[in-house]
Protein backbone atom coordinates (compact mmCIF):
# COMPACT_ATOMS: atom_id res chain seq x y z
CA UNK A 1 0.00 0.00 0.00
CA UNK A 2 1.23 3.84 -0.47
CA UNK A 3 2.47 5.69 1.91
CA UNK A 4 1.47 9.22 2.92
CA UNK A 5 3.43 10.94 6.09
CA UNK A 6 1.39 12.46 7.67
CA UNK A 7 3.95 15.73 8.38
CA UNK A 8 3.79 16.42 4.41
CA UNK A 9 0.86 18.38 2.85
CA UNK A 10 -0.47 16.77 -1.01
CA UNK A 11 -2.00 18.58 -3.85
CA UNK A 12 -4.85 16.94 -5.69
CA UNK A 13 -2.02 16.69 -8.63
CA UNK A 14 0.08 14.18 -6.60
CA UNK A 15 2.69 16.24 -5.53
CA UNK A 16 4.25 16.70 -1.87
CA UNK A 17 5.25 19.46 -0.23
CA UNK A 18 6.78 19.87 2.75
CA UNK A 19 7.86 23.52 4.35
CA UNK A 20 11.54 24.05 6.11
CA UNK A 21 11.05 28.58 7.16
CA UNK A 22 9.87 29.64 3.77
CA UNK A 23 11.58 26.77 1.20
CA UNK A 24 9.49 24.28 -0.10
CA UNK A 25 10.58 20.90 -1.09
CA UNK A 26 8.10 19.30 -3.60
CA UNK A 27 7.88 15.71 -4.81
CA UNK A 28 5.56 13.32 -6.19
CA UNK A 29 3.83 11.01 -4.11
CA UNK A 30 4.17 7.83 -3.37
CA UNK A 31 0.47 6.91 -5.08
CA UNK A 32 1.67 8.57 -8.07
CA UNK A 33 5.02 6.90 -8.23
CA UNK A 34 3.56 3.86 -8.47
CA UNK A 35 1.20 4.81 -10.83
CA UNK A 36 4.25 6.27 -13.49
CA UNK A 37 6.55 3.71 -12.81
CA UNK A 38 10.28 3.58 -14.18
CA UNK A 39 11.20 7.21 -14.06
CA UNK A 40 13.92 7.42 -16.19
CA UNK A 41 14.31 11.46 -16.28
CA UNK A 42 12.64 14.28 -14.23
CA UNK A 43 13.41 18.11 -15.67
CA UNK A 44 12.59 20.89 -13.90
CA UNK A 45 11.77 23.85 -16.64
CA UNK A 46 10.98 26.32 -14.30
CA UNK A 47 14.43 26.46 -12.23
CA UNK A 48 14.74 30.19 -11.58
CA UNK A 49 12.05 31.24 -12.45
CA UNK A 50 9.15 32.14 -10.19
CA UNK A 51 5.73 30.42 -10.73
CA UNK A 52 2.26 30.82 -9.14
CA UNK A 53 0.59 27.53 -7.50
CA UNK A 54 -0.67 25.46 -10.09
CA UNK A 55 1.95 26.03 -13.03
CA UNK A 56 3.96 23.24 -14.53
CA UNK A 57 7.29 23.30 -12.64
CA UNK A 58 8.58 20.33 -14.54
CA UNK A 59 8.50 17.35 -16.93
CA UNK A 60 8.33 13.69 -14.92
CA UNK A 61 9.43 10.77 -18.23
CA UNK A 62 8.88 7.36 -17.25
CA UNK A 63 9.59 4.35 -19.87
CA UNK A 64 5.29 4.29 -20.67
CA UNK A 65 4.50 8.49 -20.52
CA UNK A 66 5.28 11.72 -19.56
CA UNK A 67 3.53 14.01 -17.16
CA UNK A 68 3.51 17.30 -16.03
CA UNK A 69 4.84 18.26 -12.52
CA UNK A 70 2.67 20.88 -11.27
CA UNK A 71 3.89 23.36 -8.55
CA UNK A 72 1.38 23.19 -5.37
CA UNK A 73 2.33 26.53 -4.47
CA UNK A 74 3.81 29.83 -5.47
CA UNK A 75 7.20 31.12 -5.22
CA UNK A 76 10.70 31.08 -7.05
CA UNK A 77 12.10 27.77 -7.50
CA UNK A 78 15.81 27.68 -6.27
CA UNK A 79 16.37 24.15 -6.93
CA UNK A 80 16.27 21.16 -8.42
CA UNK A 81 17.56 17.77 -7.30
CA UNK A 82 20.71 17.42 -9.07
CA UNK A 83 21.21 13.50 -8.05
CA UNK A 84 17.98 12.48 -10.08
CA UNK A 85 19.87 12.78 -13.28
CA UNK A 86 21.71 9.96 -12.44
CA UNK A 87 19.32 7.89 -10.35
CA UNK A 88 15.59 8.73 -11.58
CA UNK A 89 14.50 5.65 -9.78
CA UNK A 90 14.90 7.01 -6.45
CA UNK A 91 11.71 8.76 -7.28
CA UNK A 92 10.41 5.30 -7.25
CA UNK A 93 11.98 3.78 -4.43
CA UNK A 94 12.23 7.09 -2.03
CA UNK A 95 9.46 9.65 -3.17
CA UNK A 96 9.49 11.74 -0.34
CA UNK A 97 13.70 11.08 0.30
CA UNK A 98 15.92 10.96 -2.15
CA UNK A 99 13.60 11.35 -4.69
CA UNK A 100 12.48 14.92 -4.36
CA UNK A 101 12.61 17.00 -7.01
CA UNK A 102 12.41 20.93 -6.65
CA UNK A 103 12.91 23.76 -3.92
CA UNK A 104 10.64 26.69 -3.89
CA UNK A 105 11.50 29.68 -2.21
CA UNK A 106 7.68 30.60 -0.63
CA UNK A 107 5.92 33.80 -1.63
CA UNK A 108 3.13 33.07 -0.05
CA UNK A 109 3.33 30.86 3.15
CA UNK A 110 -0.74 30.88 3.41
CA UNK A 111 -1.36 28.99 0.41
CA UNK A 112 -0.66 25.66 2.32
CA UNK A 113 -3.62 25.74 3.54
CA UNK A 114 -5.22 25.15 0.92
CA UNK A 115 -3.48 21.85 -0.01
CA UNK A 116 -4.67 18.39 1.88
CA UNK A 117 -3.58 16.28 4.62
CA UNK A 118 -2.37 12.87 4.95
CA UNK A 119 -5.54 11.34 5.47
CA UNK A 120 -7.70 13.69 2.80
CA UNK A 121 -4.96 12.34 0.48
CA UNK A 122 -5.01 9.38 1.06
CA UNK A 123 -8.64 9.24 0.44
CA UNK A 124 -8.03 10.64 -3.14
CA UNK A 125 -5.90 8.36 -4.16
CA UNK A 126 -7.97 5.32 -3.29
CA UNK A 127 -10.55 6.54 -5.27
CA UNK A 128 -7.96 7.73 -8.34
CA UNK A 129 -6.17 4.18 -7.85
CA UNK A 130 -6.82 1.58 -10.50
CA UNK A 131 -8.95 -1.93 -9.38
CA UNK B 1 -17.66 -4.52 -20.37
CA UNK B 2 -14.44 -5.58 -20.33
CA UNK B 3 -13.78 -9.11 -21.38
CA UNK B 4 -11.49 -11.35 -19.16
CA UNK B 5 -8.85 -13.64 -20.57
CA UNK B 6 -8.33 -16.82 -19.26
CA UNK B 7 -5.59 -15.92 -17.30
CA UNK B 8 -7.15 -13.08 -15.35
CA UNK B 9 -7.13 -14.37 -12.19
CA UNK B 10 -3.35 -14.96 -12.22
CA UNK B 11 -2.62 -11.60 -13.15
CA UNK B 12 -4.47 -10.17 -9.83
CA UNK B 13 -3.05 -12.77 -7.62
CA UNK B 14 0.46 -11.67 -9.36
CA UNK B 15 -0.23 -8.08 -8.53
CA UNK B 16 -1.18 -6.92 -11.80
CA UNK B 17 -1.80 -3.37 -12.73
CA UNK B 18 -4.87 -4.23 -15.09
CA UNK B 19 -5.63 -1.67 -18.25
CA UNK B 20 -8.17 -1.97 -20.94
CA UNK B 21 -6.38 -2.73 -23.37
CA UNK B 22 -7.91 -4.22 -26.77
CA UNK B 23 -11.42 -4.30 -25.31
CA UNK B 24 -9.44 -6.89 -22.43
CA UNK B 25 -8.74 -6.25 -18.44
CA UNK B 26 -4.91 -6.83 -18.73
CA UNK B 27 -1.81 -6.33 -16.56
CA UNK B 28 0.49 -3.57 -17.97
CA UNK B 29 2.96 -4.05 -15.26
CA UNK B 30 3.24 -6.45 -12.47
CA UNK B 31 6.23 -5.03 -10.27
CA UNK B 32 8.03 -2.59 -12.64
CA UNK B 33 8.49 -2.41 -16.80
CA UNK B 34 12.35 -2.32 -16.57
CA UNK B 35 12.87 -5.71 -14.10
CA UNK B 36 10.16 -7.38 -16.22
CA UNK B 37 11.92 -6.71 -19.78
CA UNK B 38 14.93 -7.10 -18.04
CA UNK B 39 13.83 -10.68 -17.14
CA UNK B 40 12.72 -11.40 -20.42
CA UNK B 41 16.70 -10.94 -22.16
CA UNK B 42 18.23 -12.39 -19.61
CA UNK B 43 16.35 -15.61 -18.71
CA UNK B 44 12.29 -15.90 -19.13
CA UNK B 45 9.03 -14.18 -18.37
CA UNK B 46 5.46 -15.59 -19.70
CA UNK B 47 2.84 -12.98 -21.97
CA UNK B 48 -1.01 -13.99 -21.54
CA UNK B 49 -1.61 -12.71 -25.20
CA UNK B 50 -5.17 -14.66 -25.28
CA UNK B 51 -6.44 -11.08 -26.33
CA UNK B 52 -4.77 -12.13 -29.96
CA UNK B 53 -7.55 -12.64 -32.80
CA UNK B 54 -7.70 -16.60 -33.88
CA UNK B 55 -9.52 -17.21 -36.58
CA UNK B 56 -9.22 -21.27 -38.73
CA UNK B 57 -9.37 -20.91 -42.63
CA UNK B 58 -10.68 -24.56 -43.55
CA UNK B 59 -11.84 -25.83 -47.01
CA UNK B 60 -10.36 -26.72 -50.74
CA UNK B 61 -9.90 -23.10 -51.37
CA UNK B 62 -8.10 -22.32 -48.25
CA UNK B 63 -4.78 -21.54 -49.61
CA UNK B 64 -5.92 -19.48 -52.77
CA UNK B 65 -8.42 -17.34 -50.57
CA UNK B 66 -5.26 -17.02 -47.71
CA UNK B 67 -2.54 -16.04 -50.72
CA UNK B 68 -5.23 -14.05 -51.98
CA UNK B 69 -5.45 -11.50 -48.80
CA UNK B 70 -2.11 -12.17 -46.97
CA UNK B 71 0.80 -10.12 -49.10
CA UNK B 72 3.69 -13.07 -48.23
CA UNK B 73 3.32 -16.06 -49.90
CA UNK B 74 1.52 -18.76 -47.79
CA UNK B 75 1.91 -21.28 -50.88
CA UNK B 76 5.43 -22.01 -50.10
CA UNK B 77 4.56 -22.88 -46.35
CA UNK B 78 5.12 -26.33 -45.09
CA UNK B 79 2.84 -28.17 -42.90
CA UNK B 80 3.54 -26.60 -39.03
CA UNK B 81 5.38 -23.61 -40.83
CA UNK B 82 4.43 -20.31 -39.91
CA UNK B 83 5.00 -16.81 -41.88
CA UNK B 84 4.96 -13.31 -40.22
CA UNK B 85 2.66 -11.54 -43.31
CA UNK B 86 0.35 -8.63 -43.68
CA UNK B 87 -3.28 -7.64 -44.66
CA UNK B 88 -3.70 -5.00 -47.20
CA UNK B 89 -6.58 -2.95 -48.84
CA UNK B 90 -6.94 -2.43 -51.87
CA UNK B 91 -5.03 1.43 -52.03
CA UNK B 92 -1.71 -0.58 -49.89
CA UNK B 93 -2.62 0.34 -46.95
CA UNK B 94 -2.25 -2.05 -44.48
CA UNK B 95 -5.46 -3.62 -42.59
CA UNK B 96 -3.31 -5.69 -39.89
CA UNK B 97 -0.61 -7.53 -39.20
CA UNK B 98 -0.52 -11.49 -38.71
CA UNK B 99 1.26 -14.90 -38.10
CA UNK B 100 -0.38 -17.27 -41.11
CA UNK B 101 0.26 -20.86 -40.03
CA UNK B 102 -0.14 -23.82 -41.95
CA UNK B 103 -2.00 -27.32 -40.16
CA UNK B 104 -2.21 -30.32 -41.58
CA UNK B 105 -5.97 -29.91 -42.64
CA UNK B 106 -6.53 -25.59 -41.75
CA UNK B 107 -4.49 -22.25 -41.99
CA UNK B 108 -4.76 -20.64 -38.55
CA UNK B 109 -4.47 -16.57 -38.89
CA UNK B 110 -2.89 -14.90 -35.19
CA UNK B 111 -4.20 -11.39 -35.50
CA UNK B 112 -3.69 -8.25 -33.25
CA UNK B 113 -6.20 -8.31 -30.66
CA UNK B 114 -7.42 -4.68 -31.28
CA UNK B 115 -7.85 -5.71 -34.54
CA UNK B 116 -9.78 -9.05 -34.26
CA UNK B 117 -13.27 -7.96 -35.16
CA UNK B 118 -12.18 -5.29 -38.11
CA UNK B 119 -10.33 -8.26 -39.55
CA UNK B 120 -12.72 -11.46 -39.41
CA UNK B 121 -15.13 -8.28 -41.15
CA UNK B 122 -12.74 -7.80 -43.34
CA UNK B 123 -11.85 -11.48 -44.34
CA UNK B 124 -15.71 -12.38 -44.68
CA UNK B 125 -15.60 -9.78 -47.19
CA UNK B 126 -13.43 -11.77 -49.57
CA UNK B 127 -14.87 -15.45 -50.09
CA UNK B 128 -13.93 -17.54 -52.92
CA UNK B 129 -15.08 -21.22 -53.49
CA UNK B 130 -14.92 -23.49 -50.87
CA UNK B 131 -13.77 -21.76 -48.29
CA UNK B 132 -15.00 -21.87 -44.22
CA UNK B 133 -13.76 -19.41 -41.63
CA UNK B 134 -14.26 -19.83 -37.78
CA UNK B 135 -12.98 -17.64 -35.07
CA UNK B 136 -11.81 -19.10 -32.15
CA UNK B 137 -10.66 -16.37 -30.09
CA UNK B 138 -12.81 -16.85 -27.01
CA UNK B 139 -12.26 -21.02 -27.18
CA UNK B 140 -8.34 -20.44 -26.72
CA UNK B 141 -6.09 -19.59 -24.56
CA UNK B 142 -2.24 -18.30 -25.53
CA UNK B 143 0.79 -18.02 -23.91
CA UNK B 144 4.19 -16.49 -24.90
CA UNK B 145 7.54 -17.53 -23.11
CA UNK B 146 10.16 -15.73 -24.29
CA UNK B 147 13.99 -15.85 -22.95
CA UNK B 148 16.82 -17.70 -23.21
CA UNK B 149 15.76 -20.32 -20.96
CA UNK B 150 12.46 -20.15 -22.58
CA UNK B 151 13.55 -23.92 -23.95
CA UNK B 152 15.19 -25.17 -21.19
CA UNK B 153 11.37 -24.07 -18.78
CA UNK B 154 9.33 -25.20 -21.83
CA UNK B 155 11.22 -28.85 -22.39
CA UNK B 156 9.97 -29.81 -19.04
CA UNK B 157 6.17 -29.41 -19.60
CA UNK B 158 6.34 -30.11 -23.20
CA UNK B 159 5.70 -34.16 -25.28
CA UNK B 160 8.04 -33.81 -27.66
CA UNK B 161 11.99 -32.58 -28.24
CA UNK B 162 11.68 -28.50 -28.70
CA UNK B 163 14.69 -28.86 -30.45
CA UNK B 164 13.22 -30.20 -33.41
CA UNK B 165 10.75 -27.18 -33.25
CA UNK B 166 12.60 -24.41 -35.80
CA UNK B 167 12.16 -20.69 -35.67
CA UNK B 168 9.01 -19.83 -37.15
CA UNK B 169 7.83 -23.63 -37.18
CA UNK B 170 5.04 -25.65 -34.69
CA UNK B 171 4.11 -28.42 -33.74
CA UNK B 172 0.95 -30.20 -31.96
CA UNK B 173 1.88 -31.68 -28.71
CA UNK B 174 0.95 -31.63 -24.73
CA UNK B 175 1.51 -28.68 -22.88
CA UNK B 176 1.38 -29.96 -18.88
CA UNK B 177 -1.08 -33.23 -20.12
CA UNK B 178 -3.16 -30.45 -22.17
CA UNK B 179 -3.34 -30.60 -26.12
CA UNK B 180 -1.45 -27.66 -27.69
CA UNK B 181 -0.05 -26.25 -30.69
CA UNK B 182 3.26 -25.10 -29.81
CA UNK B 183 5.53 -23.06 -32.10
CA UNK B 184 9.00 -21.22 -31.67
CA UNK B 185 7.42 -17.66 -32.56
CA UNK B 186 7.66 -14.18 -30.42
CA UNK B 187 7.89 -10.54 -30.55
CA UNK B 188 10.50 -10.00 -27.94
CA UNK B 189 13.88 -10.57 -30.06
CA UNK B 190 14.43 -13.76 -27.75
CA UNK B 191 14.31 -17.41 -28.04
CA UNK B 192 11.08 -18.29 -27.11
CA UNK B 193 7.44 -19.83 -27.64
CA UNK B 194 3.96 -19.61 -28.26
CA UNK B 195 1.89 -21.95 -26.86
CA UNK B 196 -2.22 -21.99 -28.08
CA UNK B 197 -4.64 -24.51 -26.08
CA UNK B 198 -8.37 -24.71 -25.04
CA UNK B 199 -9.28 -22.09 -22.13
CA UNK B 200 -10.41 -24.52 -19.99
CA UNK B 201 -6.96 -25.76 -19.70
CA UNK B 202 -5.19 -21.96 -18.77
CA UNK B 203 -5.10 -22.75 -15.41
CA UNK B 204 -3.60 -25.73 -15.07
CA UNK B 205 -1.03 -24.99 -18.54
CA UNK B 206 -0.09 -21.32 -16.57
CA UNK B 207 0.62 -22.90 -12.90
CA UNK B 208 2.92 -26.01 -14.97
CA UNK B 209 5.04 -23.44 -16.55
CA UNK B 210 6.03 -21.20 -13.60
CA UNK B 211 6.74 -24.54 -11.44
CA UNK B 212 8.94 -25.16 -14.39
CA UNK B 213 10.78 -21.65 -14.30
CA UNK B 214 10.96 -21.17 -10.94
CA UNK B 215 14.53 -22.05 -11.13
CA UNK B 216 14.80 -19.42 -13.77
CA UNK B 217 12.87 -16.55 -11.81
CA UNK B 218 9.99 -17.09 -13.87
CA UNK B 219 7.77 -14.13 -14.00
CA UNK B 220 4.53 -12.87 -15.63
CA UNK B 221 5.33 -9.89 -17.87
CA UNK B 222 2.82 -7.36 -18.75
CA UNK B 223 2.27 -5.16 -21.54
CA UNK B 224 4.65 -2.60 -20.60
CA UNK B 225 7.45 -4.70 -21.30
CA UNK B 226 6.11 -6.30 -24.27
CA UNK B 227 5.96 -2.72 -26.11
CA UNK B 228 9.88 -1.83 -25.17
CA UNK B 229 10.88 -5.58 -25.67
CA UNK B 230 9.28 -5.08 -29.44
CA UNK B 231 10.49 -1.46 -29.70
CA UNK B 232 13.98 -2.43 -29.26
CA UNK B 233 13.76 -5.02 -31.81
CA UNK B 234 11.99 -2.67 -34.54
CA UNK B 235 9.01 -4.71 -34.58
CA UNK B 236 6.24 -2.87 -35.75
CA UNK B 237 2.74 -2.08 -33.52
CA UNK B 238 -0.29 -1.62 -35.38
CA UNK B 239 -1.92 1.70 -34.75
CA UNK B 240 1.41 3.14 -33.85
CA UNK B 241 3.91 2.23 -36.80
CA UNK B 242 1.93 0.72 -39.19
CA UNK B 243 -1.82 1.55 -39.55
CA UNK B 244 -4.29 1.87 -42.84
CA UNK B 245 -2.59 5.47 -43.86
CA UNK B 246 0.58 3.57 -44.00
CA UNK B 247 2.01 0.57 -46.42
CA UNK B 248 4.20 -2.98 -45.65
CA UNK B 249 6.90 -1.22 -48.23
CA UNK B 250 7.82 1.85 -46.10
CA UNK B 251 7.19 0.13 -43.15
CA UNK B 252 10.28 -1.95 -43.88
CA UNK B 253 7.91 -4.84 -44.41
CA UNK B 254 9.29 -5.64 -47.95
CA UNK B 255 10.58 -9.16 -46.94
CA UNK B 256 6.65 -10.42 -46.56
CA UNK B 257 5.61 -8.89 -49.27
CA UNK B 258 5.13 -11.62 -52.34
CA UNK B 259 5.01 -9.36 -55.41
CA UNK B 260 5.97 -11.83 -57.44
CA UNK B 261 2.63 -14.23 -56.18
CA UNK B 262 1.25 -15.18 -59.78
CA UNK B 263 -2.15 -14.48 -59.05
CA UNK B 264 -1.61 -10.84 -57.47
CA UNK B 265 -3.01 -10.62 -53.26
CA UNK B 266 -5.18 -7.49 -52.39
CA UNK B 267 -3.23 -4.31 -52.54
CA UNK B 268 -0.25 -5.69 -55.05
CA UNK B 269 -1.20 -3.42 -57.83
CA UNK B 270 -0.41 -0.32 -55.80
CA UNK B 271 2.33 -2.09 -54.18
CA UNK B 272 3.95 -2.96 -57.42
CA UNK B 273 4.09 0.53 -57.85
CA UNK B 274 5.41 1.93 -54.60
CA UNK B 275 8.37 -0.51 -54.90
CA UNK B 276 9.08 0.54 -58.02
CA UNK B 277 9.14 4.39 -57.50
CA UNK B 278 10.56 3.37 -54.21
CA UNK B 279 8.21 5.01 -51.14
CA UNK B 280 8.59 8.68 -50.68
CA UNK B 281 9.03 7.95 -46.73
CA UNK B 282 10.33 5.35 -44.51
CA UNK B 283 10.24 3.67 -40.89
CA UNK B 284 13.72 4.19 -39.47
CA UNK B 285 15.79 3.84 -35.66
CA UNK B 286 16.18 7.02 -33.86
CA UNK B 287 18.41 6.43 -30.90
CA UNK B 288 17.78 10.02 -28.87
CA UNK B 289 21.23 12.38 -28.66
CA UNK B 290 20.41 13.08 -24.51
CA UNK B 291 17.78 11.99 -22.18
CA UNK B 292 14.87 12.76 -23.98
CA UNK B 293 12.47 10.65 -24.35
CA UNK B 294 10.66 10.52 -28.03
CA UNK B 295 6.41 10.07 -27.96
CA UNK B 296 4.56 9.16 -30.95
CA UNK B 297 3.12 12.26 -32.85
CA UNK B 298 6.55 13.98 -32.06
CA UNK B 299 7.51 15.60 -35.74
CA UNK B 300 11.45 14.63 -36.73
CA UNK B 301 13.21 17.79 -37.86
CA UNK B 302 16.19 18.46 -40.24
CA UNK B 303 18.33 21.72 -39.69
CA UNK B 304 20.34 20.80 -42.48
CA UNK B 305 20.09 18.74 -45.61
CA UNK B 306 18.70 19.30 -49.16
CA UNK B 307 14.87 18.61 -49.41
CA UNK B 308 13.74 19.07 -53.02
CA UNK B 309 9.96 18.61 -51.66
CA UNK B 310 10.11 22.14 -49.79
CA UNK B 311 10.09 25.03 -51.96
CA UNK B 312 10.37 27.57 -48.97
CA UNK B 313 14.19 29.58 -48.27
CA UNK B 314 14.20 27.63 -44.87
CA UNK B 315 18.40 28.02 -44.35
CA UNK B 316 19.34 26.20 -41.50
CA UNK B 317 15.84 26.40 -39.85
CA UNK B 318 14.99 23.21 -39.10
CA UNK B 319 11.55 21.79 -40.67
CA UNK B 320 9.83 18.64 -40.45
CA UNK B 321 11.08 15.88 -42.47
CA UNK B 322 8.66 13.15 -40.49
CA UNK B 323 6.77 11.82 -37.42
CA UNK B 324 6.95 9.96 -34.62
CA UNK B 325 5.47 6.46 -34.24
CA UNK B 326 6.45 4.84 -31.43
CA UNK B 327 9.35 5.73 -28.53
CA UNK B 328 10.25 5.03 -25.29
CA UNK B 329 13.40 4.38 -22.80
CA UNK B 330 15.27 1.41 -24.12
CA UNK B 331 15.47 -0.88 -20.85
CA UNK B 332 18.26 -2.62 -22.67
CA UNK B 333 20.82 0.28 -23.92
CA UNK B 334 19.59 2.56 -21.11
CA UNK B 335 18.67 5.78 -23.80
CA UNK B 336 16.02 7.03 -25.91
CA UNK B 337 14.95 5.53 -28.81
CA UNK B 338 11.93 5.88 -31.24
CA UNK B 339 10.75 4.52 -34.38
CA UNK B 340 9.32 7.23 -37.08
CA UNK B 341 8.73 7.85 -40.47
CA UNK B 342 10.76 10.34 -41.93
CA UNK B 343 11.28 11.11 -45.95
CA UNK B 344 13.68 8.77 -47.81
CA UNK B 345 16.49 11.11 -48.50
CA UNK B 346 16.92 11.24 -44.63
CA UNK B 347 16.99 7.67 -43.99
CA UNK B 348 20.28 6.85 -44.34
CA UNK B 349 22.08 5.15 -40.47
CA UNK B 350 24.24 8.55 -39.30
CA UNK B 351 22.05 11.03 -40.32
CA UNK B 352 21.53 13.33 -37.50
CA UNK B 353 17.85 14.70 -37.08
CA UNK B 354 15.89 16.75 -34.43
CA UNK B 355 12.94 15.49 -32.64
CA UNK B 356 10.30 18.27 -31.17
CA UNK B 357 10.30 17.20 -27.71
CA UNK B 358 6.88 19.35 -26.74
CA UNK B 359 8.64 22.46 -28.28
CA UNK B 360 12.12 21.50 -27.25
CA UNK B 361 14.24 20.26 -30.79
CA UNK B 362 16.33 16.95 -28.85
CA UNK B 363 19.12 15.78 -31.25
CA UNK B 364 18.79 12.22 -32.61
CA UNK B 365 20.31 9.98 -34.77
CA UNK B 366 19.34 7.25 -37.61
CA UNK B 367 20.49 3.91 -37.09
CA UNK B 368 20.35 0.61 -38.51
CA UNK B 369 17.89 -2.07 -37.05
CA UNK B 370 17.82 -3.96 -34.23
CA UNK B 371 18.24 -1.42 -31.66
CA UNK B 372 19.25 -4.53 -29.27
CA UNK B 373 21.70 -6.57 -31.18
CA UNK B 374 22.10 -9.68 -28.62
CA UNK B 375 18.72 -11.27 -28.51
CA UNK B 376 19.13 -14.97 -28.29
CA UNK B 377 16.11 -15.47 -31.35
CA UNK B 378 17.57 -18.58 -33.18
CA UNK B 379 16.89 -17.46 -37.15
CA UNK B 380 19.50 -19.76 -38.40
CA UNK B 381 16.93 -22.75 -37.39
CA UNK B 382 14.59 -22.71 -40.16
CA UNK B 383 13.55 -26.26 -40.50
CA UNK B 384 12.81 -29.27 -38.41
CA UNK B 385 15.71 -31.73 -38.49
Amino acid sequence: MANFPGDLKYAKTHEWVKLDGDVATIGITDFAQGELSDIVYVEITALGKTIKRDEPLGTIEAVKAVSDLYSPISGKVTEANEALKDSPASVNSDPYGAGWMAKIRVSDPAELGNLLDATAYAELAAKSAHH
Amino acid sequence: MLKLTPFHDRHVAAGGRMVDFAGYDLPVQFHGIIPEHTRVRTTVGVFDVSHMGRIEVRGKDALAFVNRVTTNDASRLAVYQAQYSVLCYPDGGIVDDLVVYRLPDRYFLVVNGANNEKDTAWLQEHPSGDVQMENITDAQAQLAIQGPKAEAVMQKVCSIPLAQIGFYWAAHCEVAGVKALVSRTGYTGEDGFEAYFPAESAAKVWDAIFAAGKEFDIEPIGLGARDTLRMEMKMALYGNDIDKTTNPIEAGLSWVVALDKPEGFVGSDVLKRVEAEKPARRLVCLEMQDRSIARPHYPILAGLGHDPDSTAESGHVPRQIGMVTSGTLSPSLNKGIALGYVKRQFTKAGTEVQIDIRGRNAAAVIVKPPFYKHGSVKKGQSAKS
